[in-house]
């Protein structure tokens, strides 16, 4: 075994080692060791990539060295690593890019629990994308909603407080639905280890035995998952805590914390249950349903919305809409658009929420629209990061938004006359109404108020918040540039899927 | 039909933890009241190990503890639920440390437990 083998584990075991450190230093000495251990893990993650991508295929990484039905697995292939480099960046660059206001926000004895929330955070995410177990996912599905929760609820006012509740009740009802999933599942398999299942479940479906229990498990999973990833129905409760939490809180959460759940889903959909099950069971279809509402319903709320913040919040209900219509679509391209939208989007929403971050620094604090009016003025490179997230979130050719459109809609095309009207449809007036909210707000942004109390206020450049929008903005251009290779790296990985 | 009243019965375990699951899940959801917002959680995770725990009783066998030196698995009822209730049992501990610690503050800021009125209170002083 090579030693970049043991990266994904060391990643998981000493993100949480990290959090347990962070929790006894000082605040500066534990942003400090956060910041470090996270750049490290986002090079070891792409060094895994890279093993990955050179020996063409997955290995399985046996904890202890215990054999599969005793022993708790990791698989490692070229998807899981190329999300595990993605979510690790972010990661650290919203760090970064938000760390004045971390201080600002939190209580000052308190801020070193900020990141140690953050190290958790990631653990429970790379945990997430690496494992083999279904109880481990559970697991580490717990911990990162507490880990979330923890990271609206830091900034201590009113409004997060009744939004973290409003989270935290939402987010333990889906996963108590998806604990009693795996629970049933687990009765009528015997198995936890998703290779084993998936035998399991094959046997089952081939003899027609327990349909209805597994009919009932995939609905369990379905929207267990969709309830912790604000779908469509379910979103009620991610305006309040994206709009009001911390500018890094907000892009952690956005952008890699509701992905965390759905890779999970997509998982338990294509690697347990299989692309056959799925079709067969039809619940393909009211994802695919309730994905197209939300891309409609997130922007038309969005479009309401007077508050910048809240309404990038409502623009990530109607981005996990597209996730849901690319699963929904329920073929390998469907797949491939849902996996490259999770990456487009895990790399947009975070900097569009750190720039909202800087605006509020030159215009006293305020985030409504009047009050943001020319900030793009004052605060130069903030203005050229949202507008780069505003046109690839439209889908302008060039940036991440376009390759995730194209994709789908290929997807769209391959699919039946009746899907393929509905999607082509859907994403047409998806595109319209996210140009119709975000092209007024970059005006909003480069026009001088006539008479502003914050037109004198200068953002006095600060290094990190600059690195994080820079390094942001050439990851945006760069995922265009490169949209081949990347979504063949995807579309490898889903193959390793057994797809 | 009779057959699968007969299923209940006979799987009284499952069907008592389905209802208790029930139970917990819309006190959860509907209760305006934080603490009992937080017994019925407990109520749902505990109907979900008492499901699992049924699953890997065997009737007639022993816990899966060697005591006479005698390995033969077909003494032992299956190790295995009661290990995922035991981590199980830790996830909900520490979640619902989590929410008493998160009532705990909304109850000083507010001085309520009923979660409209909080939300109420919260939206007036937003203005």
């Amino acid at each position: 075994m090579e030693l970049v083998q043991n990266f994904p584990f060391i990643t998981i075991v000493f993100s949480l080692t990290c959090g347990v450190f962070c929790a006894v230093l000082k605040g500066r000495t534990a942003r400090n060791l956060c910041l470090a251990w996270l750049t490290l893990t986002t090079l070891m993650s792409f060094s895994v990539l890279l093993y990955t991508l050179r020996s063409d295929g997955y290995y399985i990484y046996r904890m202890g060295k215990w054999n599969a039905p005793w022993g708790n697995e990791i698989r490692v292939g070229v998807l899981e690593a190329l999300m595990a480099t993605v979510f690790s960046g972010v990661m650290v660059l919203s760090l970064l890019g938000g760390m004045h206001h971390i201080f600002v926000d939190c209580e000052s004895e308190k801020t070193n629990l900020y990141f140690t929330m953050c190290s958790l955070l990631m653990s429970s995410l790379f945990a997430l994308i690496y494992t083999n177990d279904l109880f481990t996912a559970y697991v580490f599905v717990e911990i990162n909603t507490i880990a979330s929760c923890a990271l609206v609820m830091l900034k201590n006012s009113s409004k997060t407080l009744v939004a973290t509740t409003r989270y935290l009740i939402m987010s333990l009802l889906g996963s108590g639905l998806f604990l009693l999933g795996i629970v049933i599942l687990y009765g009528i398999t015997g198995e936890l280890l998703m290779e084993s299942i998936s035998e399991r479940v094959g046997e089952l479906f081939a003899s027609g035995e327990y349909s209805l229990p597994l009919t009932v498990i995939i609905g369990l999973f379905s929207v267990g998952l969709a309830v912790k990833s604000a779908l469509f129905p379910f979103h009620s409760w991610l305006p309040d805590a994206h709009g009001s939490a911390t500018p890094s809180s907000s892009a952690i959460l956005s952008g890699l914390v509701l992905k965390g759940y759905i890779i999970v889903l997509i998982k338990i959909f294509y690697r347990v249950f299989g692309l056959r099950v799925i079709v067969s069971e039809r619940v393909s279809q009211f994802l695919f349903l309730f994905g197209v509402l939300a891309m409609i319903f997130g922007s038309v709320g969005a479009l309401r919305e007077r508050d910048l913040k809240r309404m990038l919040a409502y623009s990530s209900v109607s981005q996990v809409g597209y996730i849901y219509l690319g699963i929904g679509l329920h073929s390998r391209l469907g797949i491939t658009a849902a996996c490259v939208q999770i990456l487009a989007h895990a790399i947009t929403k975070p900097m569009l929420f750190i720039s909202a971050g800087g605006f509020m620094d030159v215009s006293g604090g305020h985030k409504s629209m009047s009050a943001i009016k020319g900030a793009g003025l004052r605060d130069p490179l903030g203005g050229a990061a949202f507008t780069v997230g505003a046109l690839s979130m439209i889908g302008i050719p060039f940036f991440a938004g376009f390759v995730t459109k194209l994709e789908l809609t290929q997807a769209a095309l391959e699919s039946g006359t009746a899907t393929m009207a509905i999607a082509l449809a859907a994403i047409a007036v998806s595109t319209l109404l996210n140009a119709l909210y975000y092209v007024p707000i970059i005006f909003n942004l480069f026009t001088r108020p006539e008479k502003s109390e914050y037109s004198d206020i200068r953002l006095h450049c600060r290094p990190d918040y600059a690195i994080s929008l820079v390094t942001f903005i050439a990851l945006n251009l760069g995922f265009g540039a490169f949209s081949d290779s990347l979504v063949g790296a995807v579309r490898r990985g889903l193959e390793l899927f057994g797809m | 039909m009779p057959e699968f009243f007969g299923n209940l019965f006979t799987n009284y375990y499952e069907t008592a933890a389905m209802i208790l699951f029930g139970i917990g899940f819309t006190t959860l959801l509907m209760h305006r009241n934080m603490i009992k917002k937080i017994v019925g959680f407990n109520f749902m995770d505990s109907a979900i190990y008492l499901f699992l725990a049924s699953k890997g009783y065997i009737r007639g066998r022993l816990a899966p503890i060697i005591v006479n030196g005698d390995t033969d698995p077909s003494k032992y009822v299956n190790p295995i639920p009661t290990g995922l209730v035991l981590t199980g049992i830790v996830v909900s501990v520490s979640v619902t440390a989590f929410m008493l610690a998160l009532t705990c503050r909304l109850y000083d800021r507010f001085h309520t437990l009923d979660i409209d009125e909080i939300t109420y209170l919260a939206r007036k002083e937003r203005g």
